[in-house]
């Protein structure tokens, strides 16, 4: 399928004198990952708020499955899921209890949402503690009933904001396998991520948004292209055999620098180019003590388009709510 | 296991007067969840009700005795007046609940489900409604306990005690305002004490305004609170008199014709 299922054209946002958003605009085909990476702050949580029909855009439009989501809030409710980064469910209700709640409001026919709320606790492995009030969940356990509670009314789109702040690193694998799961029963997801690599993992398209603006876009692939290069790092037994293999190497890359006993060397199309490179080494007669190559990560691109760390701020999503959220 | 089986089916839309029906259903689902959440949590009920039973105790005893209040007893004159102050210091628990439910993010889900847009505040005023009902019927057990006593009939009691649940049910829409505009639970408390203080005790509710000096009088007799206390003891003393009920029902119908719309809009706006 080569619908679009979210579609948004110059989305702007201010808080007062913060600008969330700075005309934004993105594209999502049925069926595929977007990943919204960025910074604390970014516009991220701003934009997932207007594609959810949470808030308005100040200036341009988006849809949904090819609903407006100002005009037809509605019909675009009906086929959305969120789930945020604060597990919005109720502590004090149970587990079954709230995705009961999230049933009757998503106008689920009634007789089906018992045993839809099984599957989701069984999915979820939240079937023991169905029936027990959610403050004593642990915090991976709300999670998952956030998720669960996104999904009761099996919305063809899912919106998920910052789904593995705060999880360990088992519970961010297994959100993985989910996210991963309903995607391959065709759900549409946006996904927002600080985590680089998250996006990396789960997203067939990156946009990179800093500052509410979007500053790069592409495949994980393509992103890292842009960064450019597969760094290639060998050691050598000594210091006189680095400077040799300095200038056998020198012919593959302009960029090669030698570090004591090593060298290390960026080249482009790096994994084609390694067993040329370990070829002209043995041929000067330098055996590698050590030997490292490092894919760019999109902590890399990140550096690469911004000229900095990825480094959080104040949201402006956050800082306006604590002053009235106009 | 797959998560998007066809077996289950999609979502009604509803439309027409199908929105009518699945609009009270919204109210009565979000109603047994703000229900359920008395339930478990037994502390706010039993917290709201210490209360005004101290209340009861100490007017009855330690300030009544030097309080006179013509042509009638003190703990009659006083009862009235505790059913209309504990439906207002209730309402305090609306600002809280839809402050608190704001801070979880349960707001910000609950306005991306197709769900109709006053569901979550009719159902949060329904739900303390309830709520009045128990704690009003309690104070009254209290009331004849210590030695309240109607002087009118069963029927003209339950009209005062229906009065006074609609005066409480007009100030949770006030403090439903409040809280989604206050946004923290702590603050809404802090908020309601300096409104809420003037009227409750520069009012009839606990002693005549007679001895008042003129300026706070003026007040003291309009406002809502004293209004409402008078016709609720006009009902349960000595014979409502109809404008005393009029004046009540408008006071009500006033507060909730501003504050309805404005909780509305600040919901929809809020998140």
């Amino acid at each position: 399928m080569n619908h679009i299922a979210i579609e948004a054209t110059g989305l702007t946002k201010k808080f007062g004198d913060v600008v969330a958003l700075d005309g934004v605009s993105v594209s999502v085909p049925s069926g595929s990952v977007l990943g919204l990476l960025g910074p604390n702050g970014a516009g991220k949580t701003t934009a997932v708020r207007i594609l959810t029909t949470i808030i308005r855009p100040d200036s341009g439009s988006a849809r949904v499955l090819g609903y407006d989501v100002v005009s037809n809030a509605s019909a675009v409710r009906y086929r959305i899921g969120l789930a945020g980064q604060y597990a919005a469910v109720d502590g004090n209700l149970t587990g079954r209890e709230n995705l009961r709640l999230i049933g009757l409001l998503t106008q689920m026919p009634r007789n089906t949402i018992a045993a839809r709320a099984d599957v989701l606790l069984e999915r979820f492995e939240l079937t023991e503690a169905a029936d027990r009030v959610v403050r004593t969940y642990s915090g991976g356990m709300r999670r998952r009933l956030d998720l669960a509670a996104a999904l009761v009314h099996q919305p063809p789109v899912l919106f998920l904001d910052e789904p593995t702040t705060g999880l360990d690193p088992q519970g961010r694998l297994e959100l993985w396998d989910v996210i991963r799961d309903l995607v391959s029963d065709g759900t549409t997801v946006l996904l927002t991520t600080q985590y680089l690599e998250e996006a990396d993992k789960l997203a067939d398209n990156i946009v990179v948004v800093d500052h509410g603006r979007i500053i790069a876009q592409g495949t994980p692939a393509d992103l890292k292209a842009r960064v450019g290069s597969t760094m290639i790092e060998i050691g050598l037994p000594d210091e006189g055999e680095a400077v040799r293999a300095k200038s056998v190497l020198a012919r593959f890359s302009e960029d090669v620098e030698p570090d004591g006993r090593k060298v290390r060397m960026r080249i482009n199309d790096g994994a084609r180019v390694l067993i040329d490179v370990l070829r002209a080494l043995d041929a000067a007669q330098l055996t590698p003590a050590t030997m490292a190559v490092r894919e760019p990560t999109l902590d890399d691109a990140f550096l690469a388009l911004t000229g900095r760390q990825p480094e959080p701020r104040e949201s402006p999503d956050r800082q306006a709510v604590a002053v009235g959220g106009a | 296991m797959t998560l998007t089986a066809t077996s289950f089916p999609r979502p009604i839309e509803h439309n027409g007067l199908g929105r009518l029906v699945s609009a009270m259903s919204d109210i009565l689902a979000v109603t047994w969840r703000n229900l359920l959440g008395y339930k478990r949590v037994p502390q706010l009920l039993v917290f709201s009700t210490i209360q005004p039973v101290i209340f009861v105790l100490m007017f009855r005893y330690v300030f009544g005795g030097a309080i006179t209040v013509p042509g009638v007893s003190y703990v009659d004159y006083l009862m009235p007046g505790i059913f209309t102050q504990v439906v207002v210091f209730g309402s305090v628990g609306t600002a809280i609940g839809l402050a608190a439910d704001l801070n979880t993010g349960l707001l910000e889900r609950f306005r991306s489900l197709p769900m109709a847009r006053p569901a979550v505040l009719a159902g949060r005023t329904t739900a303390d409604l309830a709520r009045n009902v128990f704690v009003v019927l309690l104070m009254a057990a209290v009331g004849f306990v210590v030695g309240f006593r109607v002087h009118t009939s069963a029927p003209e009691f339950i009209a005062g005690l229906a009065l006074v649940l609609l005066f409480g049910y007009t100030f949770s829409w006030v403090f439903a305002t409040v809280g989604l505009w206050v946004r923290d639970p702590e603050s809404a408390q802090a908020a309601a004490f300096p409104v809420l203080a003037p009227l409750v005790f520069a009012s009839s509710a606990f002693v005549p305004t007679n001895t008042m000096p003129d300026w706070l009088r003026v007040f003291a007799e309009h406002q809502p609170v004293s209004v409402t206390a008078t016709a609720v003891r006009g009902l349960m003393l000595s014979g409502a008199s109809t404008s005393d009920i009029v004046q009540a029902v408008a006071w009500s119908a006033a507060i909730l014709l501003v504050f309805v719309p404005l909780a509305i809009w600040r919901y929809q706006r809020t998140a």
